[in-house]
């Protein structure tokens, strides 16, 4: 089981970043489950969401407290929500800024975390500074838990028109430019 | 077809599948979704000879539904929480008048304190309405379920309320095999109801009944709800043969043929149960599960012959009986007054608290080794209730409970 973790501000898209996670497993032929953190959720307000894939059925119903990896869609929460909890040494962590790692001035850098710049991205394939599909695009590089593929299907599926398109080639951009960086850094799944 | 959606949606697929006449919805979380693609869909017109009617209230729902379904039309509505006790005098009336409407209750917590996430309150609150009641532990089950109570509510003439856990499932995308139009319609026949107002042979429905006869009336709607006893795993059946995969049934064991120790509990909570029961037994513990799927009427021969084998029985409820304690665990304890075997209440999960794996089973743990209390409070901070007990030891004005739990809350985070 691959645990995920999303962090980031209501109207971000920050749950629908863990739907199309899920729907990009199921379409790699694999299960999972997308939940969001309940709550009355506003406009600008830290908002958690999560994904679990396997290989096997997922029964537990239980919130995510050891997540596998954590994305970050807002670099305004470094410092002001606890994005490392529960996290293992081994766990990756992806955040959305343009600067490096260590210019973003988090307490504490896990060793496996990464920065991409998503709302760039997004501005240029998008046109508007929505991070999600980037983020899954470099999440799939990073990890190798789902295809480029099927990120790219699965904001198909949800979108239509010029902004299905346009998440699309944010989602290619992000995987991209990912696949390059997890190559310098020296951890990640894609390598080759 | 499977797919990978949302709890919600999956079920507005299936009810909108069963071809409903009339859906009248007031929204409230976490329900909404459900009513909104309905909704949608009778908009778009993909779902002809539907009427959906913004009511005004909750109330004004069930009351809506309750003329829809007397006229001979397919009723279905959805609601939760405060929404089902504003309704409740309606609730009450469309199992008194037999009428066959389905209702979905995305479970919700009930305030006081404001609270919006789950627990099964609100299900409890209307457990003796006379509804059937079906609890899913899946979104596929919830889905299925409701394809399976237009079945039941209109074989027998009473309503059925399907209980899913709000957001736990009705915000969860998972992997979904939605009913298809076709396979509903082979399943579920046009609505013929056994009493209806029709001009061209007119009744009158709702008399006023005075003691000559109103417990005979009363009777005769529990007897009528207890043959869903027999009909719910006849409809189950039926459905597994038409969709292949399991229906509907009274309850759902796991691994309890030679278990010691048998927890028993409803809804989502049970596919973390069954990792924990896993677990458990990898750690050499005897121990199952038993989830109850209809919950009213209650099928007490069922849980019988599940428990009586045990050592001891852990009922797990999302639920509280204020002033008492279980709810489900009462009927359980009822259910073996014939076979002794102690029952054990742990009341989880209220308000939308996580029940998680780990306090699972450390409370599993304490079970078997006979230290569990008879009514646990699963993780209960008791430093935060001590500390406001003995401030209002302290204080004759000691303020509002809320009020102070939370500020206390904030100080020691």
């Amino acid at each position: 089981m691959f645990q995920v973790r999303f962090h980031g501000r209501g109207g971000q898209g920050v749950v629908t970043a863990a739907e199309l996670l899920s729907v990009a497993a199921f379409l790699d032929g694999r299960h999972a489950q997308a939940f969001p953190s309940f709550g009355s959720e506003r406009t600008g307000a830290p908002v958690v969401a999560f994904c679990r894939i396997s290989d096997s059925t997922i029964r537990t119903r239980a919130p995510i407290d050891a997540p596998d990896a954590v994305v970050v869609g807002d670099v305004t929460l470094i410092n002001r929500v606890d994005l490392l909890a529960g996290l293992s040494p081994e766990a990756y962590l992806l955040i959305n800024s343009s600067r490096g790692i260590a210019e973003v001035n988090m307490d504490e850098v896990p060793r496996r975390a990464l920065t991409m710049p998503a709302s760039e991205l997004a501005r240029t394939h998008l046109g508007r500074p929505l991070p999600s599909a980037a983020l899954l695009g470099g999440l799939a590089a990073l990890t190798g838990e789902v295809s480029l593929d099927a990120v790219e299907s699965a904001v198909r599926q949800r979108f239509s028109g010029t902004v299905a398109e346009g998440n699309a080639a944010a989602a290619g951009a992000g995987y991209e430019l990912v696949a390059t960086l997890v190559r310098e850094v020296g951890f990640g799944a894609v390598t080759g | 077809m499977l797919s990978q959606v949302e709890g919600s949606r999956a079920v507005a697929d299936a009810v909108a599948a069963c071809r409903p006449g009339v859906v009248c919805a007031y929204p409230i979380t976490p329900q909404t979704h459900i009513v909104e693609a309905i909704g949608a869909k009778v908009k778009s017109g993909q779902l002809p000879d539907c009427e959906f009617i913004n009511v005004e209230s909750e109330f004004a729902a069930m009351s809506v539904a309750i003329g829809a379904s007397a006229t001979g039309v397919r009723a279905y509505t959805a609601t939760a929480s405060q929404g089902l006790l504003f309704m409740i005098e309606a609730v009450y009336n469309a199992a008194g008048l037999g009428l066959p409407i389905v209702m979905t209750l995305a479970n919700r917590a009930i305030g006081a304190p404001i609270n919006i996430w789950n627990d099964h309150s609100d299900a409890m609150a209307v457990r003796d309405a006379g509804w059937i009641q079906l609890f899913a532990s899946t979104n596929q089950e919830a889905a299925d379920l409701h394809v399976q109570a237009f079945r039941l509510a209109e074989e027998l003439s009473l309503p059925v309320m399907v209980c899913m856990d709000g957001f736990v499932l009705t915000h969860a995308v998972e992997e979904i095999d939605v009913p298809t139009q076709a396979e509903v319609d082979a399943f579920l026949p046009p609505y013929k109801p056994r009493q209806v107002l029709d001009p061209a042979e007119p009744v009158s429905i709702g008399a006023m009944v005075g003691p000559e006869a109103f417990e005979e009336v009363r009777y005769l709607l529990h007897a009528r709800a207890l043959q869903a006893l027999d009909l719910v795993p006849e409809i189950g059946r039926e459905f597994a043969a038409a969709f292949g995969r399991t229906g509907a049934g009274l309850v759902q064991p796991y691994r309890t043929d030679d278990a010691e120790i048998i927890v028993v509990a409803m809804g989502s909570v049970l596919g973390t149960i069954a990792e924990v029961v896993d677990e458990l037994r990898l750690q050499g513990m005897s121990v199952g599960s038993l989830g109850i799927t209809t919950f009213r009427p209650f099928p007490a021969a069922a849980v019988r012959d599940a428990l009586q084998g045990a050592r001891s029985a852990v009922v797990v409820e999302k639920a509280l009986s204020i002033g008492f304690g279980g709810v489900l665990a009462t009927d359980v304890a009822m259910a073996l007054t014939a076979h002794p075997v102690p029952v054990t209440t742990v009341v989880a999960g209220l308000g939308g608290r996580p029940i998680t794996e780990a306090s699972l089973e450390r409370m599993l743990v304490e079970a078997e080794a006979g230290t569990l209390a008879p009514l646990t409070f699963l993780d209960l901070d008791r430093s935060l209730v001590d500390a406001e007990l003995a401030r209002m030891s302290a204080n004759r004005r000691s303020g509002p409970v809320a009020e102070n739990v939370l500020r206390r809350l904030m100080r020691t985070n």
